[in-house]
């Protein structure tokens, strides 16, 4: 029988960054999203692509890419002095730079599509009532725009755990620190270690199911409500 | 003139024109060899007009697919245990493992002047330091065998990050996110720049590659040609330019 206890650091470690990395998220992609929702700006569509490339890319090239900006040679090694380092690479914080820029797509799309859903009228109805642009947002449009949120913050977190290629490429598989769950993975099957591997594979497949599910449930009623109005 | 008779004529020509014997055959061949396989390969083409596919990986991960029968005829790993695995799991051809280069590995910074010594691992405030990861990677286990022989592994556990394989361990040294590492001698032996200390031989236990016939190239003239090739003397000087020692004889 395995030892559980050394199984759980890396499933730690992977729910910490998927956590910080949908909070990070939710933060840089609103703006996005609602500028890309909002915005007359006939280049916009070329800031969506921009964003969305993530989608396209293979990890292989974001992790390459990532690895040079993260490094002495690109804006992470300038940060990271900072701090004393030369490089965020193999840090915990790079992995949520990593993180972040691979799951930007799948944030910032239901939000946009969200805040497109919700139109013009609610915002205007409220601007009659002098609601400051700050105060429509936060008290309109948000709220309007839940569902969005909901499903953007569910596949960010889900999209994070499940992450491999742009780890593999950054993070150096250092215990609690950069060895996600799907790097343990690939190392214990690597090394033959099955039952291991069994174990958390079995684990990721039951959490990926019930995530798809909650969000397929989400969408559901979200257009359940839309319909029944 | 080009009717399409006689282009069919003349592409009939060039087929038959071909070497009677000429033969193709994939190998399998672990990362850190891949820039001599590949030399090795062109001078095996054009002296025997075999056609050679190299495929590049670690080896756990070749040995993973070749388990599950991926179409290799030779395996050329960096270790020992695999293609000796293969023989006995009847993977490969039985009494076909030979040793076909020793590797070598060396500290090697991109930073000119950083590595001077093994006096560096412990002088220098080493903020990471890269090695492949020694549980699948036989350069890995190696770095650890001589950081331990020196007496600085304890000091430098913490430090430690760990590529895939020493291919990945080389780019994180060369993209300088980790500022030095051991990587193999192989990677860096055609590179002026950085600094570097080859690490003794007697600092850690023989990185001997063995290659092994796989059963799907026992009837494969192309594969065991190679498999003969790779001993020769033309081979031999190519493994030396390389770093890499010559193997069984």
């Amino acid at each position: 029988m395995p030892d559980l206890a050394l199984l759980w650091p890396p499933v730690r470690l992977t729910l910490e960054l998927a956590a910080v990395t949908t909070l990070v998220l939710l933060v840089v992609a609103t703006p996005i999203a609602w500028w890309l929702a909002r915005a007359q700006a006939r280049w916009k569509e070329g800031v969506a692509a921009v964003v969305a490339l993530p989608l396209v890319l293979p990890p292989t090239v974001l992790g390459f890419y990532l690895l040079i900006l993260l490094g002495p040679d690109g804006p992470g090694g300038w940060l990271a002095r900072a701090f004393g380092s030369t490089s965020l690479a193999f840090t915990f914080e790079g992995l949520v730079i990593g993180s972040v820029v691979y799951s930007l797509p799948f944030v910032v799309q239901p939000v946009r599509n969200a805040f497109e859903a919700v139109g013009n009228a609610p915002l205007e109805a409220a601007a009659s009532l002098r609601a400051s642009p700050w105060d429509r947002f936060w008290s309109v449009a948000v709220p309007l725009a839940r569902p969005g949120f909901l499903t953007g913050a569910i596949l960010s977190f889900a999209h994070t755990v499940g992450e491999f290629g742009v780890v593999l490429m950054i993070g150096g598989s250092i215990p609690g620190e950069t060895r996600v769950l799907s790097i343990a993975i690939y190392e214990q099957v690597e090394t033959l270690a099955y039952t291991e591997a069994h174990i958390l594979s079995a684990g990721l497949l039951a959490f990926a199911f019930a995530v798809l599910l909650a969000v397929f449930a989400l969408n559901r009623r979200f257009a359940f409500r839309v319909t029944g109005a | 003139m080009t009717s399409p008779r006689s282009l069919l004529a003349l592409v009939a020509c060039l087929v038959l024109a071909a070497p009677a014997q000429a033969g193709e055959a994939r190998v399998a061949v672990a990362a850190n060899f891949t820039d001599a396989a590949r030399e090795i390969g062109a001078l095996f083409t054009k002296t025997t007009g075999h056609d050679i596919r190299l495929s590049f990986g670690a080896t756990g991960q070749l040995y993973t697919q070749i388990a599950l029968v991926a179409p290799f005829d030779a395996f050329l790993a960096a270790d020992r245990a695999g293609p000796e695995k293969a023989v006995t799991e009847g993977l490969a051809v039985a009494g076909s493992r030979f040793t076909y280069a020793t590797g070598r590995i060396v500290l090697f910074s991109r930073d000119a002047g950083l590595v001077k010594g093994p006096e560096t691992l412990t002088s220098v405030n080493i903020a990471r330091i890269a090695i492949a990861n020694p549980v699948t990677a036989p350069y890995g286990k190696a770095a650890i065998e001589a950081m331990t022989a020196l007496g600085v592994f304890d000091t430098l556990r913490g430090k430690i990050v760990q590529g895939t394989n020493i291919a990945q361990t080389y780019q994180f040294v060369h993209t300088g996110n980790a500022p030095l590492g051991f990587v193999a001698l192989s990677q860096v032996v055609r590179y002026e720049g950085g600094s570097r200390w080859p690490v003794p031989e007697d600092l850690h236990a023989p990185i001997a590659q063995d290659a092994v016939l796989l059963k799907g190239g026992r009837d494969n003239p192309a594969a065991r040609a190679f498999l003969d090739f790779i001993k020769g003397l033309q081979a031999r000087a190519i493994k030396e330019q390389y770093g890499y020692g010559p193997g069984d004889r």
